[in-house]
């Protein structure tokens, strides 16, 4: 340390002395290398205050003592900057170790809260979900029941992060107890809504949507627990919407009670289900609204379920402000026969 | 963004005012100055969010807890003056059931 001091020491000088005759540019870009090799070496302020004392004393042999007291005084003030920036290199690496824990935990989450993509003859299914941060608050997850049809849930826990993405595991094990081909969708969501009731910290919620297909009938039945809408898209009429679905999110009242809706699909039908990352998308300040989000996917409706939700969030991406707030999931399903 | 909020007592009635956005950066100052109004006791806590254009849902979190707060305090939570965007919001998750919201801006008691 002192080494680098003292062979720093001179340079200092040199540029300090030329910058107080000219002001010149390359005493101050002179003075930025000197001080990044003082970073680098993790030389106080302090230290460096101390060089200028000595620095000046040697350029200027008549400061005044109001100078001289006045920059003693700087270097006490510097003391203490000094002591809080020997933390720095310890909280670094405490941050690395933090990081490596996070991400292992994410790659838990996923292995933990992973679904696959059933094959459902006569259903073109696509799916991408995207966390904004390392872990994801969004969820969906498929259950191919035995007598063919499918479980579809979706749902966003309210609250960010880690404790959020540690939630959905529990809401996932719940599911996963239930006897699949035996319940409606409104009586998964009581029953969900009981679990995270009384288990889940008071602040935290979480919205889900629970659909179920029957193919032989071409028939969708849904409830949502506060979730955000869906869309219907009748192919005959080109038009999409909206599903009128209400119900309470899970987790604030242990009595609340769920509708169910049905819906019979047809064929290049689309059902789209998505979160409130998808529809909160920014562009800079500027909200994106629904009209658009369903523009976007009706521009990339000629492809496959799959490359059209991949394409949607491509767009979105491209968006020259965007920033993604909150985890983004879209899912889609069409009808191809 | 930012959220700034002032607090006007009134005998009976806490009106808490808001303005700017409520996000997950913002919403714990939001909890931080809510919670304790809803934690007096026999009191009516409204909350004037006229000047809020945008809450996702952590901000939701944060009125959900302070209307448990508020019960078990044997207090009232009232929302005012809700701007479409953000009442949408209550009436997706099924909140505007549960909490006492009064979307539409207008002068005087009711």
């Amino acid at each position: 340390m002192e080494e680098v001091i003292s062979k720093n020491a001179s340079s200092y000088k040199r540029l300090l002395r030329s910058y107080m005759e000219s002001q010149d540019e390359q005493a101050l870009y002179g003075v930025e290398k000197v001080s990044k090799a003082f970073i680098k070496n993790n030389i106080l302020p302090e230290e460096i205050v101390n060089l200028h004392i000595q620095a000046m004393a040697d350029i200027c042999k008549d400061l005044t003592d109001e100078y001289k007291h006045s920059m003693n005084f700087l270097l006490e003030a510097m003391i203490f900057y000094g002591l809080a920036m020997q933390e720095i290199p310890l909280l670094r690496e405490e941050k690395h170790v933090l990081q490596s824990e996070i991400s292992v935990a994410a790659s838990m989450q996923q292995t933990l809260l992973g679904t696959s993509k059933p094959e459902i003859e006569g259903l073109d299914i696509g799916v991408i979900s995207v966390p904004a941060h390392q872990m994801n608050g969004d969820y969906h997850h498929f259950v191919k029941g035995k007598d063919g049809s499918l479980g579809i849930a979706i749902a966003d826990v309210i609250g960010k992060g880690i404790p959020a993405a540690l939630c959905m595991s529990m809401i996932k094990y719940a599911m996963d107890s239930y006897p699949e081909e035996s319940m409606s969708p409104k009586s998964i969501l009581k029953n969900l809504n009981r679990v995270v009731e009384r288990n889940v910290d008071q602040s935290m919620f979480i919205t889900m949507c629970y659909a179920h297909y029957q193919p032989e009938e071409s028939k969708l039945s849904f409830s949502s627990a506060g979730h955000e809408p869906g869309f219907y898209y009748n192919a005959e009429t080109d038009t999409f919407k909206e599903f009128d679905t209400k119900g309470l999110v899970l987790g604030v009242s242990p009595d609340a009670d769920y509708k169910e809706y049905e819906l019979t699909i047809n064929k290049n039908d689309m059902v789209i289900l998505l979160t409130d990352g998808v529809t909160e998308c920014r562009d800079g300040d500027r909200f994106i609204e629904n009209e658009e989000v369903l523009d976007i996917i009706k521009k990339y409706s000629e492809l496959p379920a799959q490359e059209m939700v991949e394409n949607v969030y491509k767009h979105f991406e491209r968006l020259q402000d965007f920033q993604l707030r909150d985890d983004f999931t879209l899912l889609v399903l069409r009808k191809n026969m | 963004m930012n959220l700034t909020m002032n607090v006007i007592e009134e005998n009976e009635k806490s009106i808490l005012n808001v303005s700017g956005e409520i996000d997950a950066y913002t919403a714990p100052k939001l909890k931080e100055t809510l919670l304790p109004l809803t934690k007096e006791e026999e009191k009516t806590v409204e909350v004037n969010l006229e000047n809020v254009n945008y809450m996702d849902s952590t901000g939701l979190g944060v009125f959900i807890s302070a209307l448990k707060s508020a019960k078990e305090s044997n207090s009232k939570l009232t929302l005012v003056n809700l701007q479409d965007r953000v009442l949408r919001i209550f009436e997706i998750t099924g909140l505007d059931d549960i909490i006492d919201i009064r979307a539409a801006i207008r002068g005087g008691n009711e």
